[in-house]
C-alpha cells in the first residue's frame, strides 16, 4: 500500500520525552502490529500503535525530533498496520514493559481485559516521570512498578520484579532488547512473546534489512515467541542501516 | 526433473533468489535456501559500508513495488561471514557486487569466496554506480573483463532495461568474457503523494519491480537469447510457476525471483512443484521449454 494521509487531531505529552500523536484515521490493528510513519521530507520509521488511531513516540533522533515539531492539523504518511501482533491466550497473563515499550502492550492489556483474561503488568522506566500508560494498565489489572532511580516502585530494573513466573499462562514483553533478553532468560520460553525493534526499510517482508537471522521482524514479527528467539541472534547483536552487525550493550 | 547446469554450476532447480531480496544476512539467505531456492544471489556488496537512501525506500504501488534502497551494504570486508552462513543452506551462493570502476569490481571479487559473481551494472538510482555504468557498453566490457581476469568462477552481468538497445549491452558483457547475463534490473519509476506533492521515495525516484515489469523482462530475455551465445538468466516480476515457464520459453536458462517473496516465502517450493506438474502434464522436459518461443 502507498502511505495514507493521517491528520493529527491531538498530541498528548506523556512524559518529558514521550508524546502520543492521535490521528483522525483509525487503523484497526491487532495489538502489537506497527505502522511505517513517514515524516515527509525527513524519513520513514517503524512505530507501534498505542491506540487504534495513535502512535506513542520517544524523541531519540532526527525523524522523531521532526515529528515532535508537528501539531494538530499537520499530517504524516502512514503505511500499515503491518506485521503480526501478540497472540492472545487465556488464563492469567504477565506483561513486562520497559520505557516506551509499554506502547504496544497498553492496547493489548485493554483487549485482553475485554476477553476476561486476568492481567498483571510489570512497568519499568528510568524515573517516575518517564512511566507511561500506568493508568491504562491499572484499569486492566494489577501493576507493579520499577524505576532506575527508585522514584517510584522498586529501585531497580523491571526484570527484578519477575517472580513466580511458572504460574502465568503467557508472558508478553516489550522494551529495550537487553531487558527483553533478561526476561527471556528468566521465563519459560515456550510461554513468552516478545515485540522486537529493528531498523526497518521496506516493512513488507521483501528487502531483508530487518532480519534477525532468517526472521523478518517486519513480516514474521514484530512479535515472536520466546522459543523462536532462543535459537537466534536476539539479544546478542542487531544490524545497522548498512547491515553490519552491531553488538548489543 | 528440474536440475540443470548453469555456467558450469549444478542447480537442483532453475529458481534463484534475486539480488537485493533477503540477501543481507547469512540467516535470511539460509532460510531461502531451506525454502527451496536452487541458488542464492546476495545483496549487492560494495567497497565500503553504505547506509543507502533515506526512507521511504520501498513502497507497494498499483502494479508492483517501487524501491530506491540505495545499495545499503556492510562492504565486502564484513560479508564473507554472511556468505559462509548462507552456504550452510546447501545451494550455490552468487555474490552480487557493485563498484564505481573496474578496479573496485576486481578488488571486491578478488576478496570474496563464492560460487559465482553477478555484476550489478544496472541499479537505476545510485549515483556513480549501477546503471550509470551499465548503459555504457565500453565500461560494461571493461568491468566484465577485469573481473574475469581476477576470479576463476563464473561471472554473470545483470543488465538494466533502461537503455534503447539492451542487446548492445549484452554483447558488451559477452565480449568482456561474461559467462551469462541476467535480465532485467528494475525499471526507472516514481510515485508522488498527492496529499502533499512529495515524491514518496526518499530518493524521489527509484526502480519498479513486480508484476508490471514481467512483459518488459520477457521481451528483453527474448531479444538477448537471439543476440547472444552465452546463457540468459531471466528476472522481473515472477510470481508463480507460469511466469517462470514463460521466461524459460523466452530463452532464460534459469530465473531469479524477488519481490514476490514478500507475500510468499515458500514461493520456490510452490513454483518447483507447479513446474514439475506442468512438465508431467505436457510430457516435456525442462530442456524442451528452453527457448521454445523461438522455435515456433
Amino acid at each position: 500500500m502507498k502511505p495514507v494521509n493521517a491528520v493529527i487531531t491531538e498530541v498528548v505529552e506523556e512524559t518529558p520525552t514521550i508524546r502520543t500523536f492521535f490521528f483522525e484515521t483509525s487503523f484497526n490493528p491487532e495489538p502489537g502490529q506497527f505502522v511505517m510513519v513517514w515524516i515527509r521530507g525527513v524519513d520513514e520509521i517503524p512505530m507501534a500503535l498505542s491506540y487504534d488511531n495513535a502512535i506513542t513516540v520517544q524523541k531519540v533522533g532526527p525523524a522523531t525530533s521532526a515529528l515532535f515539531e508537528l501539531g494538530i492539523g499537520d499530517s504524516i504518511g502512514i503505511r500499515g498496520p503491518l506485521g503480526k501482533g501478540f497472540d492472545i491466550r487465556p488464563g492469567h497473563i504477565l506483561l513486562v514493559a520497559g520505557g516506551v515499550g509499554a506502547a504496544p502492550l497498553a492496547p493489548f492489556a485493554e483487549k485482553a481485559k475485554t476477553e476476561g483474561i486476568k492481567i498483571t503488568t510489570l512497568l519499568g522506566a528510568k524515573t517516575k516521570e518517564e512511566l507511561i500508560f500506568k493508568k491504562r494498565f491499572e484499569k486492566a489489572g494489577d501493576v507493579l512498578i520499577a524505576t532506575d532511580d527508585g522514584s517510584e516502585g522498586i529501585h531497580g530494573y523491571v526484570t527484578q520484579l519477575i517472580d513466580n513466573n511458572e504460574s502465568y499462562s503467557q508472558i508478553y514483553c516489550c522494551g529495550p532488547e537487553i531487558m527483553m533478553k533478561k526476561v527471556l532468560d528468566k521465563v519459560p520460553s515456550s510461554k513468552s512473546q516478545f515485540s522486537l525493534h529493528r531498523y526497518i526499510k521496506c516493512g513488507i517482508g521483501i528487502c531483508g534489512a530487518c532480519c534477525v537471522d532468517g526472521l523478518r521482524v517486519c513480516m514474521d514479527g514484530p512479535v515472536f515467541s520466546g522459543d523462536v528467539l532462543k535459537k537466534s541472534e536476539f539479544g546478542i547483536y542487531s544490524r545497522n542501516e548498512c547491515g553490519e552487525r552491531v553488538k548489543l550493550k | 526433473m528440474l536440475s540443470l547446469k548453469l555456467t558450469g554450476i549444478l542447480l537442483k532447480n532453475p529458481l534463484m533468489l534475486a539480488a537485493g531480496i533477503m540477501g543481507t544476512t547469512g540467516g535470511s539467505m539460509k532460510r531461502i535456501a531451506q525454502a527451496g531456492a536452487g541458488a542464492l544471489v546476495t545483496k549487492s556488496i560494495g567497497m565500503e559500508p553504505k547506509s543507502g537512501h533515506s526512507n521511504p525506500s520501498m513502497v507497494e504501488v498499483e502494479c508492483g513495488y517501487l524501491n530506491a534502497m540505495g545499495l545499503p551494504n556492510p562492504s565486502y570486508k564484513n560479508f564473507q561471514q554472511e556468505i559462509d552462513i548462507a552456504k550452510e543452506g546447501g545451494v550455490p551462493v552468487i555474490a552480487s557486487i557493485f563498484g564505481g570502476c573496474a578496479l573496485d569490481f576486481s578488488e571486491i571479487a578478488g576478496a570474496i569466496h563464492v560460487d559465482a559473481f553477478e555484476l550489478n551494472v544496472s541499479c537505476p538510482h545510485a549515483h556513480g554506480y549501477g546503471a550509470e555504468i551499465g548503459t555504457d557498453p565500453t565500461l560494461v566490457e571493461d568491468i566484465t573483463h577485469a573481473v574475469k581476469n581476477t576470479v576463476d568462477v563464473p561471472v554473470w552481468v545483470k543488465l538494466t532495461p533502461n537503455v534503447t538497445n539492451i542487446k548492445s549491452i549484452g554483447l558488451a558483457a559477452q565480449n568482456g568474457g561474461a559467462d551469462a547475463v541476467v535480465a532485467i534490473n528494475t525499471v526507472r519509476a516514481m510515485a508522488i503523494d498527492i496529499e502533499s506533492g512529495y515524491p514518496i521515495l526518499g530518493n524521489k525516484f527509484g526502480g519498479l519491480s513486480g508484476r508490471a515489469i514481467k512483459p518488459v523482462a520477457v521481451k528483453c530475455v527474448y531479444d538477448l537469447y537471439e543476440a547472444l551465445d552465452i546463457p540468459v538468466i531471466g528476472v522481473g516480476g515472477i510470481s508463480d510457476w507460469k511466469d517462470a515457464v514463460e521466461f524459460i520459453m523466452a530463452g532464460a536458462q534459469a530465473v531469479e525471483i524477488g519481490s514476490a517473496i514478500g507475500n510468499n516465502i515458500n514461493i520456490f517450493k510452490d513454483i518447483s512443484s507447479g513446474m514439475e506438474a506442468f512438465l508431467l502434464r505436457k510430457g516435456w522436459t525442462l530442456e524442451d521449454l528452453y527457448g521454445m518461443a523461438h522455435q515456433i
